[in-house]
Order: structure tokens, then sequence, then C-alpha cells
């Protein structure tokens, strides 16, 4: 079963970094939002798939029977789930300021920090 | 001794209090440290000279085999006693010749770091403390070069020097490491003592062009040769430091105590050969090019280093003798040439020895000292620079390559003879000339040093059975790596040795009376030729180009560069192994499955494929909330309900937020990429899709460590009394972590808060400014 989910995985990424790669901070935040949900299912795949086991100790007992999925990536992703959360939400935010600050939301033409002329005065200066 | 060898540093952080304190005494108070370090070593001379080595240790790393540990044997007593003694006098020297410089306090603070360092070095038995000093030498010298920091030429010399020795370094670090793991120790005394272990190995070349790099770019031996005259840069105190018995000895220092390990192999024989007849060469006729008094006592030190290094080089009984009786020579007449040259500088204002002449009345002291200096350093009798030179004429006739070495010899020390003359005695005799100030004698901490260092090259000459059985015999044996029988004499009938002596004492009074004319000859035929100290700008240049030039590629300041770059460093590092290493994997491997699973598996697909196509942005919020959705049930599906609900809840929240946002926002979702950048752009994302697939498929196939997921599952309950795991691992065994991601959301939330607020704030206020 992981091998189908790891084909999933691999769609999810190759589509991700096609949004990130788009160049309109828009795509770019939804590319991240797509990333961080392939990211989730790579850890959860690669602890492998358990069906319909949760990893629980039943009532009158004291450890959990053989056979629950594996606990550990859960514990792992779930705060990645809160924190990719965080970060979407800073994210769309930022996204929003820097489109009310520079008029655009074309990343090529988002050059506050990196000025054009900045590079070429680089080239020619005396170092 | 480790107190004895921490206690520069410790004085030499309280140096600029002392000066402070002290104001014009400085230099008196804090030469006692030197001095009070060279009577301590002084108590060694006794039994040192009567075979025995002693060890100092303390422990350091000792789980890594790194020691502070430390031996004295006959060669690292001799420079122990160079170092501290000779210090002694440059402390001194240094206060009253920077009397009035604001930073004295600080010069002397490098200096006697650089002593400390220094003597650590010579010391040390451990290779990594070897190394550590060897640094500090780099470093403090580095400091010290640049003492002047507000000149660009200083600032130059300095980046050089350090270039260069710090190279080496890394070198010789890699050479010692290799060593140590060849021997299977960390001391030298032990990896040395193995005998022909390192002769023997395969790495025997590789150790070898490793430490000879460290040595000949730290003793500036061709074609290293150009940092030390551009170190002159430096005050006086610290050249006649750096070159009589320190810093650039740290390099032939290494090649005589790795002798016993590395040396006597044909390969060592005609590199150190070569190079150091090369280097006395180029050396020696550089100095008679020169006017500067400091620049042609730096190219002679060239020379000697070459001689030095040559001697080693031959490696028999009689050269070995032969480098040490010169090694102590030359610290002798140099370091007082170095300090009478500066008196002259600081007595006159000039170091031009073509404007110098006359000074022996002004100035009696230095003008006797320089004399005795230079006579010593020209080789004539009775000076122990005579016996010197004797003994090393007497080893190139022992061979190999006699004729050629001997006849290296004689140019070179013909040369030096011109050279010594130039420096020691022209500009004291003859009728005064014109100089920038009235001449007049410095004080006595001015003429001390050169006075009571040239006289010993003096007595050490008659007195050669104190100097070899106490100092030479001693550092010649721990040179060979066993006993050795040393008896220097000044006379030694009329032999073969004699008349190569009389020869180049002819030639080199040939030299000098014509050296002026020879000067310019040499200044018209070399002038112009290119040299590596060119090479070296030149090399600077290139790396501050491609430097430029990489920066230009990479930093574009365009984000979708960026990406590009990064995503298309992390495919290719993703497939590169797997095609590289050819693992056929028989993937993938899919077992029937019911068809609910299945569906959520194209629904996760389908959620994302939606995001990418969409053409409103009502579609693309609609579509993450899909995708979301679909890996909520993914969770739920394979035993992971907190997930699920977790999931559900932060999708929720972000669709709400998605679609605050974005309908604010000037986009319909649509790609707006065209064909030609879709084209390039698809490739790489395929590429990272495929290479993670790849990757899980050998991540599964490999089997599972299960010990932490073990643990956590028999505790859960009987520890923590919580019957779900996962919430107990989150909330009580990793607690720490979850306490960490929710101050993540609180920062996330108060940057959005401040983001949003600066925002409606700056927009007013742009809002004011524009018309």
């Amino acid at each position: 079963m992981e091998d189908a989910f790891a084909m999933v995985v691999g769609v999810l990424f190759a589509l991700s970094v096609y949004l990130l790669l788009s160049g309109s901070i828009m795509r770019l935040v939804l590319g991240i939002f797509v990333l961080s949900n392939a990211t989730h299912l790579l850890i959860f795949v690669a602890g492998r798939l358990t069906l319909e086991e949760p990893p629980l100790i039943p009532d009158m007992m004291k450890v959990a029977e053989p056979g629950f999925a594996n606990p550990l990536p859960q514990a792992l992703i779930l705060t990645a789930i809160v924190i990719s959360f965080s970060l979407f939400a800073f994210l769309l935010v930022l996204a929003y300021r820097a489109y009310q600050t520079l008029g655009t939301v074309d990343t090529d033409e988002m050059r506050y920090a990196e000025p054009e002329q900045s590079l070429t005065s680089l080239r020619g200066r005396d170092v | 001794m480790l107190f004895v060898l921490l206690a520069p540093f410790v004085i030499a952080v309280l140096a600029p209090m002392v000066r402070q304190l002290t104001g014009s005494f400085t230099g008196w108070v804090l030469a006692l440290l030197p001095a009070s370090l060279f009577v301590y070593f002084c108590q060694f001379i006794e039994p040192v000279g009567s075979g025995e080595v002693l060890r100092f240790s303390t422990e350091w790393i000792p789980s890594a085999g790194i020691n502070l540990s430390f031996y004295v044997d006959g060669l690292s007593l001799l420079f122990a006693l160079l170092i501290s003694g000779i210090g002694t006098f440059i402390v001194l020297y240094a206060a009253a010749y920077l009397k009035r410089h604001a930073d004295l306090g600080r010069f002397l603070m490098f200096i006697l770091m650089f002593m400390g360092s220094m003597l650590g070095l010579v010391l040390s038995d451990n290779v990594v403390t070897l190394f550590v000093f060897w640094e500090l030498t780099s470093i403090t010298s580095f400091l010290l070069i640049g003492f002047n920091h507000d000149k660009a030429k200083s600032r130059r010399a300095a980046v050089q020097a350090l270039a260069v020795t710090g190279g080496g370094g890394l070198a010789l670090l890699a050479g010692l490491l290799l060593m140590a793991h060849v021997g299977g120790s960390m001391e030298l005394s032990e990896l040395l003592a193995q005998g022909d272990l390192f002769k023997e190995n395969p790495l025997y070349l590789s150790i070898l062009i490793l430490v000879l790099a460290g040595a000949f770019t730290k003793s500036a031996q061709a074609p290293f040769h150009f940092w030390l005259p551009n170190a002159m840069e430096a005050p006086t105190p610290v050249s006649a430091f750096l070159h009589s018995a320190t810093m650039v000895k740290a390099g032939v220092y290494l090649l005589a105590r790795m002798n016993p390990g590395l040396g006597g192999t044909e390969i060592w024989q005609v590199l150190l050969v070569v190079f150091g007849g090369a280097t006395f060469l180029i050396g020696s006729f550089l100095a008679l090019r020169n006017t500067d008094l400091k620049l042609i006592l730096a190219q002679t030190t060239v020379a000697s280093l070459g001689l030095l290094v040559l001697l080693i080089g031959l490696g028999h009984d009689k050269a070995i003798q032969a480098a040490m009786a010169y090694l102590l020579a030359h610290a002798l007449f140099k370091g007082a040439l170095f300090m009478a040259a500066g008196s002259v500088d600081h007595g006159t204002g000039t170091r031009d020895v073509s404007k110098l002449s006359g000074l022996a009345r002004a100035m009696p002291l230095t003008a006797a000292a320089s004399l005795i200096a230079a006579l010593s350093m020209s080789g004539l009798p009775p000076f122990f620079g005579f016996i010197a030179k004797e003994f090393a004429y007497k080893a190139s006739l022992d061979g190999p390559w006699t004729l050629e070495v001997t006849s290296v010899l004689v140019i070179g020390n013909a040369l030096l003879f011109a050279a010594a003359f130039l420096v020691g005695a022209k500009p004291f005799f003859g009728s005064p000339g014109e100089t920038p100030k009235q001449p007049k004698e410095g004080s006595v901490s001015l003429w001390l040093g050169p006075i009571v260092l040239s006289v010993l090259g003096l007595i050490a000459g008659p007195g050669n059975d104190i100097a070899d059985s106490y100092f030479v015999g001693p550092a010649a044996s721990a040179v060979r790596g066993g006993a050795m029988e040393v008896d220097l004499y000044l006379w030694g009938g009329i032999e073969l040795p004699l008349a190569l002596s009389a020869a180049t004492i002819a030639l080199g009074a040939l030299v000098f009376a014509v050296s002026s004319s020879l000067r310019r000859a040499l200044n018209s035929l070399f002038g112009k030729v290119w040299g590596p100290d060119q090479g070296y700008d030149q090399f600077m240049d290139g790396l501050m180009g491609l430097a430029r030039a990489l920066t230009g590629v990479l930093q574009t300041g365009s984000l979708r560069r960026y990406l590009l770059i990064s995503f298309g460093i992390v495919a290719a590092a993703l497939i590169a192994p797997t095609l590289v290493l050819g693992e056929a994997l028989e993937r993938p491997i899919i077992p029937p499955a019911d068809f609910y699973i299945w569906g959520v598996g194209v629904l996760t697909v389908i959620g994302g494929l939606a995001i990418v196509l969409a053409r409103s942005r009502l579609v693309a919020i609609l579509s993450t909330g899909v995708l979301g959705l679909a890996v909520a049930f993914v969770f739920l599906l394979f035993g992971a309900p907190d997930l699920a609900f977790t999931q559900l809840m932060v999708e929720t929240l972000s669709v709400v937020i998605l679609a605050l946002v974005i309908m604010r926002l000037p986009v319909d979702g649509k790609d707006w990429r065209g064909a030609p950048r879709a084209l390039r752009d698809i490739p790489i994302a395929a590429t990272i899709g495929v290479a993670v697939t790849v990757l899980l498929f050998s991540i599964t196939s490999q089997p599972l460590d299960l010990t932490l997921s073990e643990y956590f599952a028999e505790r859960s309950y009987t520890e923590a009394y919580g019957r779900n795991i996962v919430n107990v691992i989150l909330v009580d065994f990793r607690a720490l972590d979850t306490f960490g991601e929710i101050a993540v959301v609180v920062i996330a939330g108060v940057a959005v808060l401040g983001l949003l607020a600066a925002g409606s704030r700056r927009t007013e206020s742009e809002a004011e400014r524009r018309p």
C-alpha cells in the first residue's frame, strides 16, 4: 500500500514545485500549502501505513495489542500540521502586505530589497 | 609547563594596563616576563645536555587523543632559549622604539602573545597542540604586521602573510593528522620514534608534501618567499623578532623536528635541497637589489632560511650540525642587525643605504653592534658565523651533489657577505651624509639588545666548546633522532673548506665593491619580470572576480531563479544516488485493496491538480479544501484519528483565511506562465516528484526501526496513565516540543497582527506623501 501513496506524494510534490515556480505570489502561497500537505504524507508513509488500527490502549489493558499504527510519525505530523498552518497564515498576510506596499503580485517585480541596479553596481565596482 | 606557556598570554592581556601604570618604564617591567622565562628554560640546559628528554602533559580532550603535552629536548630547548632570550631584548627595544605611539600597549600585547604562541609551537608534543600554536603564530603575526592598519600597504602585507602561512597551516594539519593515522598516536615523540614506519607507508608522499607545504610557506621558501619582504611594513621590533629567532624559523623547526620520521629518503633530499638552494640564491640576489636596510635584511633572511632547509635536506650528521650551528649564529647576528637597522632609522629618519654614511661618530654603540654582527654574518673568523659557514662547507663536500651544492653555497655566501657589509658597515663609515634627522644614539633600551646579541656571536666563536656541548650538540642529536657527538672548532687546518671560505670572502669583497652597479644591472634586468608577488595579486583578483561572477549568476534578486536553482539541486541530489548506486527497485508493488482506499488516493491527486489548473480564484479556494479534506481521509483510513481531526480543523481555518485574503488580491488564480516557461518548469517539477517517490520506495524497502515507537507504546499507560499513545507523546514525553510548537503559533499570530497594523499605518502615511 505504501507504494501507491508514495506515488501520490510524488505527484503532490511535483504539483507544489510547479506552483512555486510560477512567479505569482498567490500561486506561491498555494504551492506552500500543497507542499506542507505533501510533506505530512511523506512522513506518514515513511512510518508505514497500517489500516484502521489507531494507536490506542483499550480499557482494562496496560499496553496496546500488537498491530496498531506507528504512533511516532503521527506525533511528529501533528506538530507539523499546526506549524505549517501558522506559516501558511503568516505567508498569506505577508503576500497581501507585499501587494499593498509594492503594488504587484509578480515576484519578478518585487525587487525592493535587491533592486536591479544593485547588481550592476556590484559588477562594476572595484573590490 | 602549562602555567609557563600560559603566562605570556595572561601578561599580554594586561600589557595595555601596565603601560598606563608604569609609563616610560613599561619595557623594563614587561621584559621581566621573557627574562624569567629565559631563566626558567636555563634550568633544562644541564639535563638536556646530558641527553635527557623532559615531558609535561595535561589532559585536554583525552577521548580524541588530544592533550596539552609538551617536551623539552635539545631542539626545542635551543628554540625556547632563543625565543625568550631575544624576546627580552625585543620587548625592551619595542617599548623604546614606539615610546610615543598611542597604541604601544596593544603592540606589546601582540608581541607577548606571539612569543607565547611560538614557545608553545616549539615545545608541543601533541600534533593538535602543535597545530593550534602554529596557527596562533600566523594570527598574531598577522596582527603585528598589520599594526599600522591605517596604511594600505600594511593591510595588504598582513593579509598576504596570513593567506600564505594560513593556507600552509591547513596543509600541515592534514599532514599531521595523516601521520597520526599512520602511526596510531597523536604524540610527536611517539610517532617519530617509530623509525621507518612512515617512509614505508604508501601515504608517505602525501604526508611529505602536506608537511612541506606548511613548512615552506611558513619559512618563506621559493616560490612562497614573497610575503616575507612585504611583512617589512611592520614596525622594526616585529621584523627583528619575526626574522631572527621565530615565525619564519617555525618551518625550519618543523623540518628539523620531522627529520627522524620523514627525512632521509631520496625525495626528501631532492625537494629540500632544490627548494632550499633556489631560495638561498634568490634571496641573496634579491638582497642586493634593494637599498632599504630592512628589505636587504629581509631578503638575506630568506636566503638564510633557504640555506637551513638545504642543510636539513642533505641530512647527514655534518649537515645537521652545520644547520644547528647556523641557526644559532643567524638568530644572534640577524636579531642584532635588525634592531640596529631600526635604531638607524629611528636616529636618522631614513633607511636608504645609499644615503647613509659616517654614522659611527654619532651612533658609536649601534655602529659597534652592527659591525660585529655583520662580521659574524659575513663569516669571518673568529666569529661564530665563521664556524657555521665552515661546517656548511664541510657538509656540502660530503655530498650528495657535491659540486652543485658547494657552488650554490659559495655564490650565496659571497652575496650574503656583500649584503652584510652593505647593512652593517657602509652606513657607519666614510664622511657623514645628509639625513632627514640629525643622527643621534638612542636610549639604552635601543642599543642594549644589539650589543648583547652581537657580542654573544663574537664570544661563541672562541667559546665554541660551550656552544657545541650545551646547544648545538643536543639540538643536532634531537634532529638526528639519536645521540650525536658534536665538536665545533675554529681552526680545522688548511683544508678545502678553508680555501672555499677564502674564495667566498674574495668574491664577496668584489661583489661589495661593485654593489651599486650590480644593483642597477639587476634592476634593469629583472625590474619588470613577473614574480610570485604579482601572482598573489592576480590570484586574489581572480578570486574576487569569481565571487562577483558567481554572485551575478546566483544572486540575481529573482525569486524564481532562486527556486529554480534550489529545486534543481535538490532534484539532482535525490536522483543522483539512485542512478549511481543503480539499485534496481522492483517497484511499485501494489496489493489489491478496497475501492474507497483508491478513492482517497485519487481524490488527493485531484485536489492538487485542481489547484494547479484552477482558472478562477473560487475554484482555487475550493480545491485547497478538497486537497486538505482528502489528506484528512488518508489519516483517518490509516489509523490516525487525531491527525484527521486536527487536519479538518486546520483546513477549515486555512480555507477561511485564504478566502479572506485572496479576494483582496487582483488575481484570477490563473497561471500566467507562457508555454516556454512552463516547458522549462515542468521537467524540474516532474523530476522532484519522481525523486521523492523513489526516495519513499527505498525508505519503505528498508526495515523500520520501531525502538522509539515501542518505547512510547509500552510506557504510555504504565508511566503516563494515558490510553491515547499519540496524545501522551505530545503532552507528556515530548511536552517541551509541543510547548515550542505553541510558541510558534503565538509568534506567527503576533507577526500577522504586526504586519496588518504596520500596514494600515504605512499606507496612510504613504498616501499623505504621494501627491
